[in-house]
């Protein structure tokens, strides 16, 4: 099982993907970006929390009208080199102004969380074997920070006293 | 020159003890190789041919002497006594060990020094015109833009893991220095019509295995969206630009199969969008970073004759190895790192301590490094000159060949680096030997001469006068030519290749062939690449592939 970590903590993970659970048992389900195009209608009225899983190349505009049914958008990330998924975590955070959880997903890896974070995700799935000693002090690996981001911390605007 | 704040100290502080313990993680086998060399990329940490390679940051090519000093400590300590100043301004070192990086990336910060982005797809060292400041024809100084955009690009948290690397230079002169035109994006400062200064920029230009030049996609954009804008651009790059092929990655592949139009249509609704999460430059920002360059305390002094009555050598050295400055009474000095016998690039410890020392008594404590591998003092008086250039000739850094065949860039090539096809060390010395004539080489006049070891083209040859580029064919290296690329200004261009390539030790009469064209052929005081813009490449090519009878 993949580690969870949200808001800077380990926790049981409450969600399940819709392929792991396909009667709908749980209350929480992270439904595909193609299926969830195609089946909205039928999931609107359900009776559960509704996430959508995206991948790099999903338009995370097209999830905007969707921010009253679904809290939870997850992000997949295929290694360390896919560099997507944070900007869109920044335009659902900053310009679509979305409040739900935003979580990273697939190889995710500890050095990775310090700009996650800062781009608005605040759940991280660390894949299995993933080393969880270290991964909570990634978020304090920089104490200051050069750009306006969404979390608090010094910037540029800042720092210029406007 | 800008100085560190308790902000800016604690990013660097803080980077180090970042990659001490990724290095720690690396090593007792807890953090993988593939996730540790992505990394290790962005604190500049190769692994080479030999041993690991780290690339510090130069930041627009400016040091102060205690920098200097430090540079050459690491050299001594941490290297065989001697560090290699890069085509990005950078320096960098070929035979460090892993295990003390950290320990070297800690002596860089506590001279406020880093090696923060200068590898890894990211977004990597700003570069500027090396004569920013003290050029006659200068606009404005592009160094406080450099240094705001360092600030902005420096682990950027949405633009860390981009397709590909990212290269931006600042030019405040209309004869552009710093090659903004092969550049992922280039900044030109300009004025628009109300006189306010403001940036032409330029994106998708660039060198390696499909050179181009950039195209003009704002006119003029205001300082306060710089960094607006530049968010824009790397926003539409992040999103578009190919991942599935690192070939083709760069942002001038995604310009050239949307065209440069629609990326700026792309670009400009993208700024549009984000106009209210974006950052704003202000002009108290941009005030407080200026503060830092303000021109030194020059004295009042007259230009005055230096050279009537001096021996020739100085002459030579004055007229090839100093430049103009705006004040008067004051000159440029070019450090040659390109004497017959040096690696083009390479200094030594003892050497850079030297210049150090130099710049203390007669430079107002800086130096500069330049992305043709020279050094520069900028700010010598006229009257100093004479004692500078005793210096630097102790110490075999007044070789007075800047601007000529032999104040050529080359790329470490097959002897250092792991993606190198073919030498350029080699080379380099063969050339050195064929003309070791300095009266031909001043014939022959100015010249850029730029030799990569690969199609990645760290030397930049594409836009050299003329360019080389090693080739591995059936495991030989052979070298391909081309005539008539420029980096600069107004008249940027490729060069054009003139056939074959040719084997490693026809370089030199080669060139060779190509100058007695150009010799025979030049009309009045037309350069090397006028006479070739002029008769094209054919009566170049007829010399080089005749027998070798008919050749001369």
């Amino acid at each position: 099982m993949p580690q969870l970590i949200r808001q800077r903590k380990f926790v049981a993970d409450d969600w399940r993907n819709i392929d792991d659970d396909p009667t709908g048992r749980e209350r929480a389900l992270i439904i595909p970006f193609a299926r969830w195009q195609a089946e909205r209608d039928q999931w609107w009225l359900w009776d559960g929390k509704l996430g959508v899983r995206i991948g790099p190349t999903d338009a995370v505009e097209a999830l905007e009208r969707d921010f009253l049914r679904i809290s939870l958008v997850a992000i997949e990330f295929s290694g360390i080199g896919e560099g997507r998924g944070y900007t869109q975590a920044q335009l659902l955070r900053r310009r679509y102004q979305f409040t739900g959880e935003i979580r990273a997903v697939g190889k995710v890896q500890r050095d990775q969380l310090f700009y996650m974070a800062r781009c608005g995700f605040d759940a991280f799935e660390l894949p299995d074997g993933a080393d969880t000693a270290v991964a909570l002090t990634a978020f304090d690996d920089f104490s200051v920070k050069y750009q306006d981001s969404i979390d608090p911390g010094l910037n540029l605007r800042r720092r210029a006293g406007t | 020159m800008y100085v560190y704040d308790e902000i800016d100290q604690r990013v660097v502080d803080e980077r180090v003890a970042q990659f001490r313990d990724q290095t720690r993680r690396f090593l007792a086998g807890t953090l993988h190789e593939d996730d540790f060399r992505a990394l290790r990329l962005r604190n500049g940490l190769y692994i080479q041919r030999h041993a690991p390679m780290l690339r510090v940051s130069v930041p627009y090519g400016l040091m102060a002497s205690k920098q200097v000093r430090m540079l050459a400590r690491i050299a001594r300590e941490y290297d065989k006594g001697f560090g290699h100043f890069s085509t990005r301004q950078n320096i960098q070192y070929n035979w460090p060990k892993l295990e003390t990086v950290p320990d070297i990336l800690e002596l860089l910060a506590s001279v406020q020094m880093h090696a923060i982005q200068t590898s890894g797809n990211c977004i990597r060292n700003v570069t500027a015109d090396h004569f920013a400041g003290v050029a006659p024809d200068e606009l404005d100084d592009p160094r406080p833009w450099c240094e705001i955009i360092r600030q902005w690009a420096t682990l950027h948290p949405e633009f860390s893991f981009l397709p590909r690397k990212f290269k931006i230079a600042v030019t405040g002169s209309p004869q552009d220095r710093a090659a903004s035109k092969v550049h992922d994006v280039g900044l030109n400062l300009v004025r628009n019509g109300a006189g306010e200064i403001g940036f032409e920029v330029l994106v998708g230009g660039g060198l390696g295995r499909m050179p181009i030049i950039g195209h003009v996609i704002r006119e003029y954009l205001a300082p306060r969206d710089l960094l607006a804008y530049l968010d824009a651009i790397l926003r539409v790059y992040n999103m578009g630009g190919r991942r599935d092929n690192i070939h083709k990655a760069r942002i001038k592949v995604l310009v050239k199969a949307v065209g440069p139009a629609k990326f700026r249509e792309m670009v400009d609704a993208e700024f549009e969008k984000s106009r209210d999460i974006a950052p704003v430059l202000t002009d108290a920002e941009i005030a407080r970073v200026k503060s830092h360059f303000v021109p030194p305390k020059y004295e009042l002094l007259q230009d005055e004759d230096v050279v009537t009555g001096a021996g020739n050598e100085f002459r030579n050295w004055y007229q090839r190895n100093t430049r103009k400055h705006k004040i008067g009474g004051y000159r440029a000095v070019v450090v040659s790192l390109k004497s017959p016998q040096r690696p083009p690039g390479d200094i030594t410890d003892v050497e850079m301590e030297k210049v150090a020392d130099l710049a203390d008594q007669y430079s107002f404590g800086l130096v500069r490094s330049t992305h043709d591998q020279n050094l520069i003092l900028a700010d010598v008086r006229q009257q100093d000159l004479k004692a500078v250039w005793q210096a630097l000739q102790a110490i075999d850094l007044a070789c007075p060949n800047i601007g000529t065949l032999t104040d050529m860039i080359a790329c470490p090539g097959l002897d250092l680096c792991s993606l190198a096809n073919a030498g350029t060390l080699d080379v380099a010395r063969q050339i050195n030997e064929r003309f070791d004539n300095l009266d031909y080489l001043y014939d022959i006049g100015d010249l850029e001469l730029k030799m990569s070891g690969c199609m990645n083209a760290c030397g930049h040859h594409h836009v050299g006068h003329i360019g080389i580029l090693g080739v591995d064919k059936s495991g030989e290296e052979w070298y391909q030519i081309t005539l008539g690329g420029s980096a600069g200004g107004q008249d940027a261009a490729l060069g054009t290749v003139i056939g074959p390539s040719v084997a490693k030790n026809d370089v030199p009469e080669t060139l060779d062939r190509l100058i007695c064209v150009y010799l025979e052929q030049r009309v009045e005081s037309e350069r090397f690449v006028d006479t070739f813009r002029r008769i094209g490449v054919a009566p170049f090519k007829a010399r080089v592939y005749a027998p070798a009878d008919q050749a001369a």
